[in-house]
């Protein structure tokens, strides 16, 4: 067993725990997340509504459960097309090198340059304020970054000896791109992966508290927690739910990200 | 109870892992007296290192001292509070560390870090006398133009300058004791003689004791009066340098004295009409680094190099660092492209990729790495690792592929359940066995090792080398073997080409070149090698070749080979 065992306990136990909700929350809630009730208007945690009621009577544990699956769904979406992106880029330039090297990392300097939120609102403005405008903002915009790494890890691998002895077998450039360079790539990009899903779950949130994330009703964390800062003083649990949601599977995340790591490269397996 | 002539004495010293509870070292004691020079030599894991780092309280955090005494000049530095402690080092017993490379600052200029110590430990000295004892220091220790070293930065010398102003910055506080962890491993043989040459000059005007730690018996017997031989985290054996060398009494002693490489009857070769490879004027030039709208003059690294190795001779390549030697290799294998000259496989030239009969040199031309750490894939296992030179082989089918890779790693004395292991569940000889098979897997006609045993422990490679020899013996396969260690090419060489500065400065059969040698750089590598003679008991008698020949890098030449040594990306970001 290793070390990391407890991170790994405590992440997936926390991830299975949001995964469950967002699939329970897809196909059954206590109340149906959508449904106003007047009568109810923020009513405090506890009796018939567990977490509490927003200001138009809606559960907030029903619509915690439909909003799980919607913002997992598109920050998971989103980590596959910027790491999916990110590394075919930067194993390419990396391992290519010259001009054309030269030429990419430069453009993607640029939009480095810019913060990724700065750069999703201008492709929003493009792709429209939807759950696939969402993904594809987001992703485009946190690309450059996974390119930057996965650039990084490959210019350094690529001047091991091992990669040599693959050229000097023969092997082609791109046999051995695939071959030796990207599976140890692997690491890091898991790394990556894990708090590049943070911060998607975030920016998400962000654009949603920003008005322009999926648009309302439909429930997402971010917009639940955007919509609660007009009642902060009187109804602290439409803040507090949320956010510890969001703090929560970000946390599991990390730990879960951590151990994957671990697990997925063969010098940390136990001896 | 301590007695006058004991500078330090380790008694009892156990050292363990604090969280596995393995005992790294196991009660051992030694003294060393003042002005003595005492080698510690042990291969790795044999707790040498640790028992000399506990000597400063120096031991890593993971490791633990369980018992015994230390005790220096009538301070027992076991119980020593921290501040007391802090002002012994340094002050009283100085380090010099393996890595030149590492174990200076590279963001403080030289003369700061000189002055650093001064600073500590001898308050009692104005900024202008420091300076002086810097200057004359420097000096001392052979740096042409010290006023301009103060403000140089250490990447601006070369691995044995650096090593000397290391070693100037330890002994400037004339410390009682000096603790010098493999000094030179990391340097090559002839600039490795000249740092060992000072570091004993200098202790020997301080009357400093020096405590040396090396894997490398040879070069400890040449400096040392006494040794320490260690394996497993104990003493085996201790005496007089000399009579331990010529009368070993401890079995470890001799394997390790046996593992010392030496020369065998030279091998009938068979003289072909057409050598295997052969190279003709080849020139490589590394293009000027490019900067904005200019680019500096092109470098060139070999200067029309003629070569011809025959079917199944083994040629060895010599030489320091900045040499060539390596470049040559890589062009020869491929993968450097030359900007002149031809290189020839069984006489039909090869020119570069998908032209000419290169896929069949390609088969047929293979390559050993020397550092086994990187040369293999981590993320592959070894069968795999071995099998992926099989890949382009055409015409073999799945099974027989399976059977030769299973046959090979056997050959390579790696068999059973090896195949099924990760490179790092294996050991650094294990590795390069790994590296050997997967060289040989296609039966190449010529394969080129890139010092491939540098990097092992002696007896690891006396090993290694048997294998090779072995595996060339019966596969009859030609090589290039690179190497700037004169003892392994007098065990292994038909042939021996001497490079210095890009070219061939000598050629000839190994017994002529080992025992008249024409080139005076070829006497002055020949001089930091022994040539060893077996006694009766086990044991060997060293003899030093020409070593009255005097050291004769300039610094012009240091500087050019430290040019030369710019690291690969640095060099073929220009080649495309």
């Amino acid at each position: 067993m290793s070390y990391s065992a407890p991170n790994a306990l405590i992440g997936g136990t926390t991830i299975g725990v949001v995964a469950v909700a967002a699939l329970i929350g897809a196909v059954w809630t206590p109340y149906d997340p959508l449904a106003i009730d007047f009568m109810a208007r923020l009513a405090p945690p506890g009796g018939a509504h567990w977490l509490g009621t927003d200001e138009f009577g809606r559960d907030v544990l029903s619509r915690l459960m439909a909003g799980a699956s919607t913002s997992a769904w598109i920050s998971l979406l989103t980590v596959i097309l910027a790491v999916g992106a990110g590394t075919a880029l930067g194993v390419f330039t990396g391992f290519v090198r010259g001009w054309v090297d030269r030429v990419l990392m430069t453009f993607n300097d640029a939009l480095l340059a810019f913060p990724g939120i700065l750069l999703a609102l201008g492709l929003l403005a493009v792709f429209g304020a939807n759950k696939y405008g969402i993904i594809f903002a987001l992703g485009i915009a946190y690309t450059p970054s996974v390119a930057r790494v996965v650039r990084g890890t490959v210019l350094s691998l690529r001047e091991r000896e091992f990669v040599e002895a693959s050229r000097v077998m023969g092997n082609s450039e791109i046999y051995t791109m695939w071959r030796h360079i990207l599976p140890n790539c692997i690491a890091p990009l898991t790394v990556l992966a894990t708090s590049l899903f943070g911060w998607v779950l975030l920016a998400e949130s962000a654009l949603s508290f920003l008005g322009l994330g999926v648009p309302p009703p439909a429930p997402t964390w971010g917009n639940m927690l955007a919509a609660s800062r007009a009642f902060i003083a009187q109804a602290a649990w439409l803040g507090i739910f949320p956010g510890l949601c969001i703090s929560l599977t970000l946390l599991g995340i990390n730990l879960l990200g951590d151990a994957v790591r671990d697990r997925l490269d063969p010098r940390m397996r136990g001896v | 109870m301590m007695a006058n002539d004991t500078l330090l004495a380790v008694e009892g010293l156990t050292l363990e892992v604090a969280r596995a509870g393995m005992q790294v070292v196991k009660g051992i004691s030694f003294t060393v007296a003042p002005g003595e020079l005492l080698g510690i030599v042990g291969e790795s894991g044999s707790g040498k290192t640790m028992a000399a780092r506990a000597a400063m309280r120096l031991e890593p955090p993971a490791v633990r001292r369980v018992g015994g005494s230390i005790r220096f000049e009538a301070h027992e530095i076991t119980s020593m509070p921290p501040a007391e402690l802090r002002r012994l080092r340094g002050a009283r017993i100085g380090m010099v560390f393996q890595e030149p490379m590492t174990s200076l600052n590279p963001s403080m200029t030289v003369g700061r870090q000189l002055e650093e110590g001064l600073v500590l430990h001898r308050r009692d000295l104005s900024a202008d006398a420091r300076r002086r004892l810097v200057l004359d220091m420097l000096d001392r220790v052979g740096i042409a133009e010290p006023v301009a070293a103060l403000s140089a930065y250490p990447h601006q010398f070369s691995g044995g300058m650096r090593q000397r102003i290391m070693l100037a910055s330890v002994m400037l506080l004339r410390p009682a004791l000096l603790i010098a962890d493999e000094p030179t491993t990391a340097l090559d043989a002839v600039i490795q003689r000249e740092v060992l040459e000072l570091m004993v000059d200098l202790t020997r005007d301080n009357g400093t004791a020096v405590l040396m730690i090396s894997h490398d018996l040879s070069m400890v017997a040449r400096y040392t009066d006494r040794v320490i031989v260690m394996q497993e985290g104990a003493i085996v054996e201790e005496g007089p340098t000399r009579d331990l060398l010529q009368h070993p009494r401890h079995p470890y002693t001799r394997k390790l004295l046996a593992a010392m490489p030496r020369r065998g009857p030279a091998r009938d070769v068979n003289r072909a009409s057409v050598p295997i490879v052969e190279v003709r004027d080849l020139v490589v030039q590394y293009s000027g680094r490019q900067g904005f709208l200019r680019r500096s003059a092109p470098k060139r690294a070999l200067h029309g190099i003629r070569l011809h190795i025959d079917p199944g001779e083994v040629v060895a390549l010599v030489g320091g660092s900045g040499s060539g030697k390596t470049t040559l290799g890589r062009a020869i294998a491929g993968m450097i492209q030359p900007s002149g000259g031809d290189i020839l496989f069984s006489g039909r030239p090869i020119d570069g990729p998908r032209r000419g009969h290169w896929a069949d040199y390609r088969l047929n031309c293979q390559m050993v790495f020397q550092d086994p750490y990187s040369s293999l894939d981590p993320r592959m296992k070894t069968g795999a690792l071995v099998r992926e030179a099989l890949r382009l082989v055409p015409g073999m089918s799945g099974p027989e592929r399976r059977a030769r890779v299973a046959e090979v790693l056997d050959e390579v004395g790696l068999g059973g359940d090896f195949a099924e292991r990760y490179p790092h569940e294996l050991s650094g000889g294990q590795r390069q066995r790994v590296a050997i098979a997967r060289a040989i897997v296609r039966r190449p006609a010529f394969v080129i090792a890139d010092e491939p045993v540098s990097a092992l422990d002696t007896t690891v490679r006396a090993q290694v080398l048997d294998l090779f020899a072995k595996l060339q013996q019966r596969h009859g396969f030609a090589c290039l073997f690179i190497s700037h260690d004169l003892g392994v090419v007098e065990q292994v060489a038909d042939r021996v080409v001497v490079m210095q500065h890009g070219s061939i400065v000598e050629e000839g059969d190994r017994d002529a070149v080992f025992d008249a040698p024409r080139h005076a750089y070829t006497r002055q590598l020949l001089s930091a090698v022994p040539a060893l003679e077996a006694t009766p008991d086990g044991g060997v008698r060293l003899k030093w070749r020409f070593a009255d020949e005097p050291l004769t890098i300039r610094e012009t030449d240091r500087a050019e080979a430290e040019r030369s040594a710019r690291p690969r990306s640095e060099l073929e970001a220009g080649l495309g």
